[in-house]
């Protein structure tokens, strides 16, 4: 298994590499580079480094007004903040405009750990997947990461938001991984049931259906790195199966989650949806580990919440 | 007075009648706010920006950014006159299907950005103007404030990074008409001493009486007033200008002028053309 990496920590390293490839890339932080690893950019380029201090909605308009004017702006801090501090800003300056503006919330969900749930984002998805022509990508692995931070920077267009963790995971996409806007890779084929995940929650799924396989249930995994513009065929392909399961780091309402209900709806018939995530609350001080364990979004917990539902 | 005064002064009553038709035809609008502002976007468009239909993608264009966005009907009002589109348009303000919605977007030429939520315009000339120096192009970017938005601590937080990063190719205009929609600005959440707060935050600044054609020029060409920092025209204004039942009445904020008061609007507006004919 190869290490294990912090999706935070690998586009801090990706945003330098962008800016080598494209001079129009811009970088804003609002005081937290240094955790955000913005620092590596500002490092490489100081010239088109913007420390905003801690003014985020000014961070957001800012950047807004760059990009109008011919930059690839990279907005830079916790995703709590980013999201929901700059809901107006982002909607009106960013959205309605339809600038190429990427807005990196970094250390989402749960796993951003002891802070609590002031600064643990568990409706950032929702919130950001709800804004006309936004783009919401979240990266399963330093795979993905690197791939989506340069696509970001490079053939992507419009608005987008970039959703990072702080929890250390496995590679879970080939080196080679290509990133395809709206298309998920289905990591792993199965005939019972089908897991739908983003983020870190691929990994655990992953590891949820060895450990399903052990009690001969048979579990597809599928990466749907990209939540909007959302993969409805795979969604689609999902629903032959008895079962289909979304997990995320997030609230079950209006995320990974609430997309796939829609989808599933619209078709109609099919089987039921499993939506394991938090369900309606904040969060709280802890260590990563036990609020996924809480939250029953463990290897462990995924699979016997997934036999669970299939047994009934 | 001379004759390029005499010009823009009869623009402005253009301008002042082109937006009482907007807002007539449409059933809605921001008619003192529009009033209060209308000199001083017609001294940018006609003699500061150097901006035209022509140029409209210009890197080196200058920048404008009407933070103010509810006050869109004199803008639309001023662009039509420069050409940026054809002023029949004027007539589907607020219309199902127009392009000329009720607050800006750049979906309109002419327009670089979209407003309506208060407090926004300041900190996207920031980001533009940081684009300039980034660039190396020597553009100037101007915002219209209301005094009524400076209630948003987003303005505050713009100014720092403004001053911060030195940003003389920024000039911040305020239409310091002294109302917002429920009253006073100093009754609402007292803004004054205005000036003070605004050197304190580290912009040169400069006050004007905003409907002296004159002084809005010399004021507005000199900018920036100090090398180094922002530049901040206060300009005194009065709500509802030109129309004397509508200055300085709160209550004209948003209100649409009946017929009666059109056919005393009309009758005003062309005294003081015939005034400026004669002078």
């Amino acid at each position: 298994m190869s290490e294990k990496r912090e999706t935070r920590i690998v586009y801090g390293e990706a945003l330098v590499e962008a800016g080598q490839r494209n001079d129009r890339v811009a970088v804003l932080d609002a005081d937290l580079f240094k955790s955000t690893r913005s620092v590596l950019f500002r490092d490489a380029f100081p010239e088109r480094f913007v420390d905003m201090g801690i003014a985020e909605m000014d961070m957001v308009s800012t950047a807004a007004g760059l990009s109008a004017s011919g930059m690839v702006p990279f907005v830079n801090t916790f995703a709590m903040f980013i999201t929901a501090h700059c809901y107006d800003q982002i909607r009106i300056q960013i959205c309605y405009p339809r600038l190429h503006v990427v807005l990196a919330g970094s250390s989402a969900g749960l796993t951003q750990g002891p802070d609590g749930a002031s600064h643990q984002s568990l409706e950032d998805i929702a919130l950001m997947r709800a804004l006309p022509k936004m783009t919401v990508l979240v990266p399963a692995d330093g795979v993905e990461t690197r791939a989506m931070t340069l696509a970001a920077a490079g053939q992507l267009d419009g608005p987008i938001y970039l959703r990072l963790g702080r929890y250390p995971v496995p590679d879970v996409l080939p080196e080679d991984y290509v990133f395809e806007l709206g298309r998920a890779k289905w990591l792993r084929d199965g005939d019972d049931v089908a897991i739908l995940a983003c983020g870190h929650m691929v990994a655990a799924a992953v590891d949820a259906a060895e450990k399903l396989a052990q009690e001969g249930i048979s579990a597809a995994v599928v990466n749907m790195s990209t939540i909007k513009p959302l993969d409805v065929a795979s969604v689609h392909e999902a629903m032959r199966r008895r079962l289909v399961v979304t997990v995320e780091e997030h609230s079950i309402i209006g995320g990974l989650g609430g997309a796939v209900a829609e989808a599933m709806a619209e078709v109609g018939g099919g089987p039921r949806l499993l939506r394991l995530g938090t369900r309606d609350v904040f969060g709280e001080s802890a260590v990563a580990d036990e609020l996924l364990e809480k939250h029953g979004l463990t290897p462990d917990g995924i699979a016997s919440s997934v036999a669970g539902a299939l047994s009934h | 007075m001379e004759t390029s005064e005499r010009t823009l002064r009869l623009k402005s009553v253009s301008y002042r009648e082109a937006i009482l038709r907007i807002i007539s035809q449409a059933g809605a609008g921001h008619t003192g706010g529009d009033l209060s502002a209308i000199d001083i976007l017609n001294v940018l468009y006609n003699r500061i920006l150097n901006v035209s239909p022509q140029t409209a993608s210009d890197p080196d264009r200058d920048r404008f950014v009407q933070s103010k966005g509810h006050c869109v009907e004199a803008l639309y009002a001023v662009l039509a006159d420069r050409g940026f589109f054809p002023s029949a348009e004027l007539d589907t303000v607020c219309r199902y299907g127009s392009r000329l919605i009720g607050h800006p977007t750049r979906a309109v030429p002419g327009i670089e950005h979209n407003t309506g939520a208060l407090g926004h315009g300041l900190a996207v000339a920031v980001g533009m103007a940081l684009a300039g120096r980034l660039d190396g192009r020597s553009y100037r970017v101007f915002t219209l404030l209301g005094d009524g938005e400076l209630d948003e601590g987003s303005n505050w937080e713009a100014s720092m990074a403004a001053a911060h990063y030195g940003l003389d190719n920024l000039i911040v205009i305020v239409d310091r008409n002294g109302l917002q929609i429920t009253g006073p600005t100093e009754q609402v959440n007292a803004l004054e001493p205005l000036a003070d707060k605004f050197r304190s935050f580290g912009y040169a600044l400069r006050q004007v009486d905003g409907h002296d054609i004159p002084a809005l020029v010399e004021a507005l060409a000199s900018a920036p007033f100090e090398r180094g920092k922002p530049s901040l025209l206060l300009a005194h204004t009065v709500k509802g200008k030109g129309i004397s039942f509508a200055e300085n009445q709160a209550g004209w904020h948003h209100r649409v002028p009946s017929a009666a008061e059109l056919e005393r609007a009309w009758a005003e507006l062309a005294a003081q053309r015939a005034a400026l004919e004669g002078s």
